[in-house]
């Protein structure tokens, strides 16, 4: 590589901006509207030069929404926070209960083991659309529709059986012997599954954790369905944009650069955990 | 200290018997090496007492007291794995210090740390993470963990198994003592005949799931109660002919390639006997250029150097083919030479052709 031609190094380079500019230009166009006003947006030509505004995330942060047909009233800065409430929350009791039944299915072969993992799984490839008219007929009847206890629970539906494989593979890739040793060594099983299991499953956990995060984060439709206003995620709140006076592109890019910054930074912390979980979760699944 | 009682311990997975009544007694301070072909339940056998998995059947006794059903963090029993089985996330000294740290031993763990680690030369590396360590360092803090709080029962599986051969060589010489440090009763399982030979005060040898023959290594060597256990011991491995031996003048005669030998019969009256192998072992062959009525006429097929011995391979006129192993120091045939093979009547072993039992086993008398 190093005795590359210069060319080459020439075409390389161009090449990487190439990319770099395909998939980043999405993020650059939108953080740049995020300091523009509608007018700015909307004329025609575009243009990349404009007179910053910062009226945007005013907007969102105080909740006025100002459109040509008055003001309007947006809990953005709840949705915000509905969203880190919602995720956070899915992601610690799927890990709670992922955990523990990923080992289970690593170590222990039981009656209908693999059936279960399976139909867990499976969940991941119904369309949401087709569970949610039976479970917002359930959650109605149990009381659980408009509640972040209900909403955390269907999230399950996304990030257990992420969690279950990718950490079920971590786990199968420990020698159990080690686990032996362990306990031979004077240690009850739990404390093994504590202090050996987990611990060397660390990195899986990690990746495993934050993926099913930015799933949950990501996830529109089963808050549509089952939430009101102000339970809802930020994906949800962004539909109040859509005005009568026509859409608000400012703060909707505004909006989209606040609420994708959390997980964009968590996505960068911890790119080298996602890369490794995710493929070894595919290898070993 | 205690000893362990195995008694008619049986387990199967699926229709695979691993264990099938298995009966075996290890006292406080003695060395039994459990020996066997790959797939013959030696792990099986470890795990069982270690309480990795149950026995279907019999029991584990330690001390006198059963250990079936007990959890393996109860039962007193230090462990050193095939694959060392270390915590990749600990340093040598918590992996050695574990055990110590979970009976809660106090203040004197570091002197104990300290005083197993330069026994087994492995002070300088206490800090370091198991994959720091050479295979050597890692199989050394395998055994300091295993050894460190004096179970009374301490099993070995085949710790010697992924070190260099010079390394496993100098363990052998050193781990007899190190094992009696404790006075534990001490199952040790291996591949390696030798190995068994060299550490154990007796060794079980275990086919298919049953223990054939439990004995002292060098009866085991001299004596070994059936074919497939002779062919285990011995490299390289025993020569075995199909022959049908015949009394005669108070001696048992055999037909080799067409050559009569005299066979042994110890101190027992020689009779007829069915279809049998007779087996002799390679060291045991006497190879000279001087034809004689007892002399089987070979030709050299192939001289192999083996550092401390050669080996010819012999082809007989009926096409069978035997191994001898000399001393390097005499040459005394070369490749395609015709030669006369003999071999001391009390150097044969006769085994029933039909069921591999060696013959003139006293409980076995009447087989023959």
């Amino acid at each position: 590589m190093e005795h590359s031609s210069l060319a080459g190094r020439i075409f390389r380079g161009v090449a990487l901006t190439l990319v770099l500019v395909f998939f980043m230009f999405p993020i650059v166009w939108i953080f740049l509207m995020s300091f523009q006003s509608n007018e700015q947006i909307l004329r025609i030509p575009p243009s990349i030069l404009f007179e910053p505004t910062l009226s945007n995330y005013q907007a969102l942060i105080s909740g006025q929404l100002r459109t040509t047909a008055g003001n309007i009233d947006i809990p953005f800065m709840r949705n915000l926070m509905n969203s880190f409430v919602l995720s956070s929350a899915a992601v610690l009791l799927a890990l709670l209960l992922g955990v523990p039944a990923a080992y289970a299915f690593a170590r222990f072969k039981f009656k209908l083991g693999e059936t279960i993992a399976f139909t867990l799984l499976s969940f991941r490839f119904a369309p949401p659309l087709l569970v949610l008219l039976p479970l917002s007929l359930y959650y109605q009847q149990l009381g659980l529709s408009d509640t972040y206890f209900g909403i955390v629970w269907v999230y399950q539906l996304i990030a257990l059986p992420l969690i279950l494989w990718i950490v079920r593979g971590y786990f199968e890739d420990i020698s159990p012997d080690i686990e032996h040793a362990y306990r031979l060594a004077g240690h009850s099983w739990r404390e093994a599954f504590t202090r050996i299991a987990v611990p060397l499953a660390g990195p899986g956990i990690a990746a495993a954790g934050l993926l099913s995060f930015i799933f949950c984060w990501n996830n529109f439709v089963f808050a549509l369905i089952l939430a009101s206003a102000d339970k809802q995620p930020v994906t949800v709140g962004a539909l109040a944009f859509v005005t009568a006076s026509g859409i608000q592109y400012g703060q909707i890019a505004a909006a989209i650069v606040l609420s994708v910054t959390p997980t964009l930074l968590l996505a960068l912390y911890a790119q080298r955990y996602l890369v490794e979980g995710l493929s070894l979760g595919a290898v070993k699944g | 200290m205690a000893r362990l009682e195995l008694s008619s311990v049986g387990k199967a997975f699926g229709s695979v018997r691993c264990a099938d009544n298995l009966s075996l007694a290890v006292e406080s301070g003695e060395i039994v090496a459990v020996f066997g072909p790959s797939g013959s339940g030696k792990t099986v056998l470890l795990r069982m007492i270690a309480g990795m998995f149950e026995p279907d059947e019999g029991d584990i006794l330690v001390g006198g007291q059963s250990i079936v059903g007990a959890p393996p963090e109860r039962r007193g029993i230090g462990m050193a794995f095939q694959n060392f089985a270390l915590f990749p996330h600990m340093s040598a000294r918590d992996n050695i210090a574990s055990g110590l740290r979970a009976k809660g031993a106090g203040g004197d763990i570091a002197a104990k740390v300290a005083s197993i680690s330069s026994l087994l030369k492995i002070g300088h590396v206490l800090d370091h993470r198991p994959r720091e360590l050479s295979n050597g360092q890692k199989q050394r803090t395998a055994l300091a963990r295993a050894l460190i709080g004096n179970p009374e029962v301490l099993l070995l599986d085949d710790p010697l198994r992924n070190v260099d051969a010079k390394l496993r060589y100098e363990m052998r010489l050193e781990l007899p003592s190190l094992l009696r440090r404790g006075s534990a009763s001490v199952l040790y399982v291996t591949q390696d005949y030798r190995e068994a030979m060299a550490i154990a005060d007796r060794i079980a040898v275990l086919i298919e799931g049953r223990l054939v023959q439990v004995a002292r290594p060098e009866e085991i060597y001299a004596k070994p109660a059936s074919v497939a256990v002779a062919r285990l011991f011995g490299d390289p491995s025993i020569n075995l002919a199909e022959v049908t031996p015949v009394a005669e003048h108070g001696a048992l005669f055999a037909d080799i390639a067409g050559t009569r030998v005299r066979l042994d019969t110890g101190d027992r009256e020689p009779i007829d006997l069915g279809a049998c192998w007779v087996g002799v072992r390679p060291d045991d062959l006497v190879i000279s250029h001087a034809p004689g009525d007892d002399a089987i006429p070979a030709r050299v097929v192939a001289v192999t150097p083996m550092h401390e011995k050669a080996v010819l391979l012999l082809r007989f006129s009926d096409g069978a083919e035997w191994l001898a192993a000399l001393p390097s120091t005499t040459t005394v045939a070369d490749a395609d030479d015709n030669v006369f093979v003999r071999f001391a009547a009390e150097a044969s072993l006769l085994f029933d052709r039909a069921t591999g039992v060696r013959i003139g086993l006293p409980h076995r008398r009447q087989a023959a």
